[in-house]
């Protein structure tokens, strides 16, 4: 089954997530209320990082809306090739879109066919998993120990960074990361928030129209 | 295990915005029709958010930090995720006990 690495790998940093989130004073209910509701790991753990007490819904939200405003592309980009779902179908899928769903879903459209049940069977497991595992660490968080001795929480971001090199397609890819990673650490240096991802993204997406531009006065 | 209401106020407005990007997507092309020049703006898209959220962790944080990542893309090169991530994980434990961080 393609999908299991991508389910045990998600495991520990749902753990990792639980954990930290409790140690933020989020009980286990909240804390699986939020893995069920929100389903987006990144904005979960950058919410922790921001998290106030009490909690500022606005900032919350808007922070979200930053870190998640990939999912607009990715179910552009997969909303095409939904063709054998049905329309109440096609919702419901994007409902369970995750990064490591999404890249899986990508190529296998690229080798064959989608279809709701190759779907399901990814994303539904992936979702009750994050589920289970995040209540687990939030239970679990005292005995796991401190997350930064072990490195676990290096997990999330080691995901991130096998997902980029998911990403590479040769040298135009180099400058769009490297266009990102500049304006995001300048940004995060100055500003506070989540402007940072707002910033590398609109530096990425710069750079690679900028290329475009550059190809057709080659041509 | 009890509920906050800010907190579950925070949580369903989090919640709601997320929905919002995920529907987005399938809205967005019934109206727009993607070309050659937004095709590849929406391809720069996620390895551009994807590097934003981790360079600060990846590259100002710490030697241990940096040196992990490098470790990671490396290993990602020929293993799979589950092997990238824990050579990752074992990689930033074992420096930041070595150089004491």
């Amino acid at each position: 089954m393609s999908m299991a690495p991508l389910i045990v790998a998600v495991m520990p940093i749902g753990l990792v997530f639980g954990a930290v989130a409790a140690g933020k004073g989020l009980s286990g209910v909240e804390v699986t209320l939020m893995s069920a509701l929100v389903f987006a790991g990144g904005s979960q753990f950058v919410a922790m990082d921001i998290w106030t007490h009490p909690a500022s819904w606005a900032a919350l939200a808007f922070s979200a809306l930053l870190v998640n405003v990939r999912h607009v592309l990715m179910s552009a980009s997969l909303g095409a090739k939904l063709q054998g779902f049905s329309g109440p179908a096609k919702y419901a899928s994007m409902l369970l879109l995750a990064d490591e769903i999404w890249a899986m879903a990508e190529m296998r459209a690229k080798e064959g066919k989608l279809t709701p049940a190759w779907f399901a069977g990814l994303a539904v497991p992936f979702y009750l998993v994050w589920v289970t595992t995040s209540l687990a660490g939030a239970l679990l968080g005292a005995f796991l120990g401190d997350p930064k001795v072990t490195g676990l929480d290096f997990a999330f971001p080691a995901v991130f960074i096998v997902l980029v090199m998911s990403f590479w397609k040769g040298r135009e890819t180099g400058a769009v990361l490297a266009a990102s990673a500049a304006a995001a650490v300048l940004t995060h240096h100055f500003l506070p928030g989540v402007w940072y991802i707002a910033a590398g993204a609109a530096a990425g997406v710069a750079v690679a129209l900028l290329g475009r531009r550059r190809e057709e006065a080659h041509a | 295990m009890t509920v906050d209401p800010h907190t579950f106020l925070a949580i369903l407005a989090m919640a709601i915005a997320t929905i919002a990007t995920r529907i987005g997507g399938l809205v967005l092309i019934r109206f727009v029709t993607i070309g050659e020049t937004q095709r590849r703006a929406l391809e720069a898209i996620p390895p551009a958010v994807l590097m934003a959220v981790i360079a600060p962790t990846a590259l100002v944080t710490g030697p241990a930090e940096t040196i992990a990542t490098v470790v990671t893309a490396l290993v990602a090169m020929r293993l799979p995720l589950l092997a990238a991530v824990a050579a990752g994980v074992v990689t930033v434990a074992i420096l930041r006990m070595a150089l004491g961080a």
